[in-house]
């Protein structure tokens, strides 16, 4: 009993402490970016002790809901909203809401082929050629073509794709979209498609997993994951014609390109980008935030945060794996950040 | 005289009262239930509206298109849960018959506790077992020998991935083997000692005694325990989609991998970003409901029928 009731007294302490102190800012969303969102809510709150942001990693297409919905005050995704969810948000509330780029990740190309060991060289071809089950056998002319030397074994492919919905599945799917007219109109992109061929696994691991349980079979994990997990990974045929491998210079190249034609409401894909050294699987990650607060404290600790993000919180980017923003992004973040009020 | 009629009349009040405290909470179950039918109904509107009857025939489950058919998910819950029944069914009640009639008591306790344990296994762990274990064998072992044996028939065929709707049925029977042992061990001991003794005294052999006697008169509650399990195979989500492939696919085939209504709704709910989408999701949940009414309704009708056939011996 004693030890009870002192459990709940220091709660009770605890929590009155947070309220006498703290100013609560609530997020939810993508699961992609939350090693770094954790890591910098943590530095924040440790410099800024008056404000706490709490971070729920439900998904992206939840933290849209959850932020349209007005339940939590910011949301986070790694696609952008479609015009129809702006149009559903502005609806709803009278007024719109911004993205904002705080990180970069890649999505790459994983596979258990016994027997292989070089890391394999992808052409855009053909992983759409895989992924449409068009292309079944790993000694496939459109696969051996960019692996010479490769003793590609004649068994069938088995894919393995995320079953959960998902940013990666996204990413992925957008990426196929624009190097297949064929995927495009049979399938499109999305956090869940509809797929022609292959297995579902739940999650990173889920798919990580069914990869390695099965012998000739091809899946794809984040950049990151693939890193923290030491999974090998094939490079991938980027719009100049040269294999690139992903890493954190490659995708910051992919982003540097899509600068340059960042639209104002930084709405972009940067799949398949132009640049000759940038890996073509990339991607933004995106803070959702409403234009106008009716808390005034509130509006000024996100704001606080968004620079602070856009400055020293970058320099935590590269340690856990993901690249950094471009300058011309951060200069142009800065500038829209007037418009939250 | 008038003390004690005063006080038999607080009792009886007393008796009101708790009657009224204990109505509310059997009719609260009953509430929640309409309540969640409600919800499911008023949540499903949009996707109800637009896809009608075709709904429940058509196999296309496609987000980004929002073309929502759940035909694949229906017939995935309704061939694993059978698959799995077939398996716990025959070895569930054998061990409870064992357990209850034929074991030593010390023997029968020890092993009730460990059963006891594995039914409050968390369904995550058992899918994590499904992965590194039963996904193997499956794929090395099973999945080959069944093709090279009975290969000939349609049930097993195609390539041999590992998961599937036999490997999910397999899980499942693992994860209800331990209700049916559990609940049927408690009912076959609870059948009263004179039964056994009337079995006995007539010349009987202890075997005829217990499959003619005992088990026939602890049918209903037996019946209840695979009830147990059906509706826990049913509605499992985290194990089944750890094993399955979740791969929306209708074939005849156990070794083809296929997707369960409750896991589709778990892997794609957080992501669901249109509101067909949700809709159709939430709609499947009334399908699973329907689904787990309608088979539960089966399940009674069979034991009524049952029943009334050999009934006048067993509960006489």
């Amino acid at each position: 009993m004693k030890r009870i009731a002192g459990i709940l007294l220091a709660a009770l302490v605890v929590a009155s402490m947070a309220s006498a102190q703290a100013l609560l800012i609530n997020g939810a969303g993508a699961t992609f970016p939350n090693p770094i969102y954790s890591k910098w809510f943590d530095e924040y709150h440790k410099k800024n002790g008056n404000i706490e942001i709490n971070y729920q990693s439900v998904g992206s297409g939840a933290g849209i809901k959850q932020v349209t919905d007005g339940t939590v005050d910011f949301g986070a995704s790694d696609g952008p909203m479609s015009d129809e969810q702006l149009k559903a948000f502005q609806e709803k509330h009278g007024f719109g809401i911004l993205h904002f780029p705080t990180v970069l990740g890649a999505v790459v190309p994983t596979y258990n082929i016994p027997g292989v060991t070089a890391a394999l060289n992808f052409t855009p071809d053909a992983l759409a050629g895989i992924f449409l089950g068009k292309i079944t056998k790993w000694n496939d002319p459109a696969i051996a073509g960019a692996n010479k030397g490769v003793n590609l074994p004649a068994a069938d492919i088995v894919v393995v794709h995320r079953s959960d919905g998902s940013g990666t599945t996204y990413v992925w799917t957008d990426y196929l979209s624009k190097v297949s007219d064929e995927w495009k109109t049979k399938v499109g992109k999305g956090a869940s498609p509809n797929w022609p061929v292959g297995l579902g696994g739940k999650g990173s691991e889920g798919v990580t997993g069914q990869i390695k349980n099965a012998p000739n079979s091809i899946g794809y994990v984040e950049l990151i994951y693939a890193v923290s997990n030491n999974i090998p990974y094939g490079t991938v045929k980027n719009s100049s014609g040269s294999f690139i491998k992903a890493d954190l210079a490659s995708v910051s190249e992919a982003a540097a390109v899509a600068a340059k034609t960042m639209p104002d409401d930084f709405r972009v894909s940067i799949t398949n980008p132009a640049g000759a050294k940038a890996y073509p699987i990339a991607t933004f990650t995106w803070l959702l935030i409403p234009e106008k607060f009716s808390d005034t404290a509130k509006r000024d600790s996100i704001k606080g945060f968004l620079n602070w993000m856009l400055a020293d919180g970058q320099n935590y980017a590269e340690q856990l794996s993901y690249a950094k923003l471009p300058k011309e992004v951060v200069a142009k973040e800065k500038i829209a950040l007037a418009k939250i009020q | 005289m008038a003390g004690s009629r005063s006080f038999l009349s607080r009792l009886r009040e007393g008796d009101e009262i708790a009657r009224l405290i204990t109505f509310l909470f059997a009719i609260s179950v009953v509430l929640v239930t309409l309540l969640l039918i409600f919800e499911l109904w008023q949540g499903s509107a949009l996707a109800r509206h637009k896809f009608g009857l075709q709904f429940f025939l058509t196999r296309v489950w496609d987000p980004i298109a929002e073309q929502f058919g759940a035909l694949p998910f229906i017939y995935g819950t309704f061939i694993t849960a059978t698959v799995s029944l077939v398996i716990a069914v025959p070895l569930g009640i054998g061990a409870a018959i064992f357990l209850a009639e034929l074991a030593p008591v010390r023997l029968s306790d020890t092993l009730e506790f460990f059963i006891d344990l594995l039914a409050a296994v968390p369904s995550v762990i058992y899918g994590l077992l499904g992965v590194f274990i039963v996904v193997p064998l499956m794929r090395v072992y099973v999945q080959p020998g069944l093709k090279n044996t009975l290969g000939f028939l349609p049930l097993f065929t195609g390539p041999a991935y590992g998961v599937g709707f036999l490997t999910a049925g397999i899980v499942l029977a693992i994860m209800v083997i331990p209700y049916i042992i559990s609940v049927s061990r408690e009912v076959l001991m609870s059948v009263p000692r004179d039964q056994r003794e009337a079995a006995l005294s007539l010349g009987s052999t202890r075997w005829e005694s217990t499959w003619k006697v005992v088990v026939p008169f602890a049918r209903t509650g037996i019946m209840g325990s695979i009830f147990l399990a059906l509706a826990r195979a049913l509605g499992e989500t985290m194990a089944v989609t750890m094993v399955i492939g979740n791969t929306p696919t209708i074939s005849a085939s156990l070794l083809s991998p296929g997707y369960s209504i409750a896991a589709v709704i778990a892997n794609e709910f957080t992501e669901a970003t249109g509101n067909l989408h949700t809709e159709a999701l939430i709609e499947l949940g009334l399908v699973l409901f329907l689904l787990t009414f309608l088979l539960n309704g089966v399940a009674r009708l069979l034991i009524v029928i049952t029943a009334q056939r050999g009934g006048g011996t067993a509960h006489a």
